[in-house]
């Protein structure tokens, strides 16, 4: 094992890819000869050279659709957007372009992509440059949608998402990009669509997702600590593919569903999962299904707005409580 | 064929301008059809004809190679046939049978056959430009001696995605050639009212290092002469090309459009005196061409047509099995376990 950040897990995955495979390039603005706006992919200018990573202009749309061009025909690109927030200048190419092609050509066209994109808040950087956006993604059927909240998850499924056969949205969390974590050494390769269970628990299951899962393990611990209450955390990992079975073992066994989720209110990733929940294991549950999501509101600029905006360890821990009382 | 050395166009042989002719008269006649299956109410949905703009399809696609790939719009019946897509895929899909080049899948906008490199058609303005840009890419990362042609509007120029695709290809060098197909019209409104210059992608080569390049889109010689100076310029590593091919869409935008904002006479105009395929016709027999060639190359078209349409017309709707398959790579649509 060894010790990466999340952001050093990125370069990682995407240097081990690039060995492994010579199809694999990677482009976007300024990942090259700077590293990326968030050092997550310093040095592999170096290691790989200007034919495979590439420095673009600012051209979202002709990024992502050059991705696709590449990859329709025999490459399997990685393209960085630089802010999950962009992507809403190229969101054609993902909503009408990557996730379609297959269909509406019945298997003849193919898109072994990955879009990588820095995703959420905690950074003081406004409405425009922190939002999670991965229930956009979640909507639209044909791509998957990944966000690891682990430096090992980042290498492990950055690596699964580069072998996809499907177009993949890989949502890195900026607030965790300077975590450390145990990284498998040699090559590691994961599996989307499978969830983890990362602190088990019988009370009650929390469903969280990046960032809410380190959040959602702290308050579970200080539930734990302060009363008693032994509360499952299930790092969902993937929303598409999406792992039911281990969420609802987790319910089964707990009898609560709680949801942490970082995106606004409205159609967040958990709104499904709970409607799942209620339509195949309401007589499991012992209580209502509850939704701790960042409320629906653009998001503030201010450290302490921000902090009272996004589901926070206190807010989990005293919402948690409140309910099982 | 002996050359006449009298006439200029000389440097085309016979057996290419018959295949110029053949391209362009079965795009007319499948067009044709394809209208007149939507009046009999076989063809669903929408569809956009190229009856007037078969000179660009046939040129380009005679100039191409076999491994040379093509983007194209929901206007893009006429670039499928011209690559060699079968007549029945094409009809089939335009009335959603099981026989359609996709099943019933996509539908009218968007005729694929990777089989002939027609690497699909698209419906969301621009967006299939930077998608042949990464085509390009490809090819020159994997030195690989293909080309990538796009084709689309005079309106299209005006969206974001085609300047950035123009610029992407040039900071590259990327083998793509961009072809605009300048029918006149942005749907119902002519181009030059809403476009700040006046030949709206030639004007606008300069802005990324390009030449520009105007030509006779209803001349079928021509629009092939300038693909073979664009095809042997991107071949030899010298990147992409902007060419403006100026035309006229003789049906309406889509199928429920009469064109009643076109001026008086207009549509006659191009109808009577700047048809390609009369043109085209017209100079094959200057050239000395048989008319008993040229009648043989019709009836031999109106024969294909006619057989596809009645294979077309037999065939099933497609099986309600296929609604969920191929929407992952897998082959099926399960979003969870
Ligand atoms: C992004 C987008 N905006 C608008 C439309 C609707 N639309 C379809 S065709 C068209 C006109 C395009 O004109 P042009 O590029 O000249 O192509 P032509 O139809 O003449 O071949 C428009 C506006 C669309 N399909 N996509
Ligand atoms: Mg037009």
């Amino acid at each position: 094992m060894a010790q990466l950040t999340y952001r050093e897990a990125v370069a990682a995955g995407i240097a081990q890819e690039m060995e492994r495979d010579e199809t694999v390039a990677f482009i976007g603005e300024d990942v090259a000869r700077a590293g990326g706006v968030f050092k997550a992919t310093v040095g592999l200018f170096d290691k790989f050279g200007p034919k495979r990573v590439i420095d673009t202009p600012i051209s979202e749309q002709a990024i992502l659709g050059a991705a696709m061009g590449a990859a329709m025909t025999g490459m399997r690109p990685i393209a960085e957007i630089m802010f999950s927030d962009f992507l809403a200048v190229c969101w054609d190419f993902v909503a009408n372009e990557m996730s379609k092609s297959r269909y509406m050509s019945d298997g003849q066209l193919k898109c072994p992509l990955v879009v990588r994109t820095g995703n959420g808040g905690g950074s003081r950087f406004g409405a425009q440059h922190s939002q999670s956006i991965e229930n956009w993604a979640m909507a639209i059927p044909g791509i998957k949608v990944v966000a690891p909240s682990t430096p090992a998850d980042v290498k492990g499924l950055l690596a699964a998402s580069v072998r996809d056969e499907d177009p993949v949205i890989f949502f890195e969390h900026k607030s965790l990009y300077a975590i450390k974590g145990e990284v498998p050494e040699g090559e590691h390769v994961d599996t989307l669509g499978t969830a983890k269970v990362v602190r088990p628990g019988k009370d009650a299951t929390i469903v969280a997702l990046a960032l809410m899962v380190p959040r959602a393990v702290q308050a579970a611990d200080k539930l734990m600590t302060d009363h008693g209450i032994d509360v499952e955390v299930v790092d969902i990992r993937t929303l598409v593919p999406l792992d039911m079975k281990t969420i609802s073992n987790s319910v089964i066994k707990t009898g609560r569903l709680f949801t942490v989720e970082e995106n606004p209110r409205l159609c967040g990733w958990g709104a499904e999962i709970v409607s799942i929940v209620v339509d195949e294991l309401f007589w499991d549950l012992d209580g209502p299904a509850v939704r701790i999501t960042t409320p629906h509101i653009p998001l503030p600029a201010a450290d302490n707005l921000e902090d009272i905006t996004i589901p926070s360890v206190d807010r989990i821990y005293s919402k948690i409580l409140e309910v099982l009382r | 064929m002996a050359k006449k050395k009298t006439l200029k166009n000389n440097d085309i042989d016979e057996k290419k301008r018959l295949e110029l002719y053949n391209s362009q008269y079965l795009i007319r006649v499948a067009e044709q059809r394809a209208y007149d299956l939507f009046l009999e109410n076989l063809v669903k949905g929408t569809s956009h004809l190229s009856l007037g703009q078969e000179a660009i399809a046939a040129g380009f696609a005679t100039a191409m190679q076999e491994n040379d790939k093509s983007f194209c719009t929901y206007r893009g019946h006429a670039h499928t046939l011209a690559r060699g897509a079968s007549v029945v895929g094409v009809l089939g899909e335009l009335m959603q049978r099981d026989c359609g080049l996709m099943r019933g899948k996509g539908g009218s906008m968007h005729l694929t056959d990777t089989s002939k490199g027609v690497m699909g058609s698209y419906a969301i303005i621009g967006a299939h430009l930077p998608m042949a840009v990464g085509s390009a890419w490809r090819a020159q990362y994997m030195g690989h001696d293909d080309v990538a042609t796009v084709f689309f509007g005079d309106g299209t120029t005006n969206i974001g995605a085609f300047h950035e695709a123009l610029n992407y290809a040039v900071v590259y060098k990327l083998p793509v050639i961009f072809v605009c197909e300048n029918n006149n019209y942005m749907e119902y409104t002519p181009i030059e009212s809403i476009t700040a210059v006046k030949n709206p992608a030639a004007d606008r080569a300069s802005a990324y290092g390009l030449d520009s390049i105007i030509i006779d889109g209803n001349d079928a010689d021509e629009v092939y002469r300038t693909a073979q100076v664009a095809y042997s310029k991107a071949r030899s590593g010298d990147g992409p090309s902007l060419i403006e091919c100026k035309t006229y869409r003789q049906s309406g935008h889509s199928r429920a459009d009469p064109g009643a904002y076109r001026p008086d006479g207009e549509l006659d105009h191009w109808k009577k005196n700047n048809d390609p395929i009369t043109r085209y016709r017209s100079r094959l027999i200057e050239f000395g061409v048989k008319q008993k060639t040229i009648d043989g190359i019709e009836a031999s078209v109106k024969k294909l047509v006619d057989e596809a349409t009645e294979e077309a017309k037999n065939s099933p709707v497609p099986p309600e099995e296929i609604l969920t398959t191929n929407v992952y790579a897998n082959g099926g649509w399960a979003w969870r376990n």
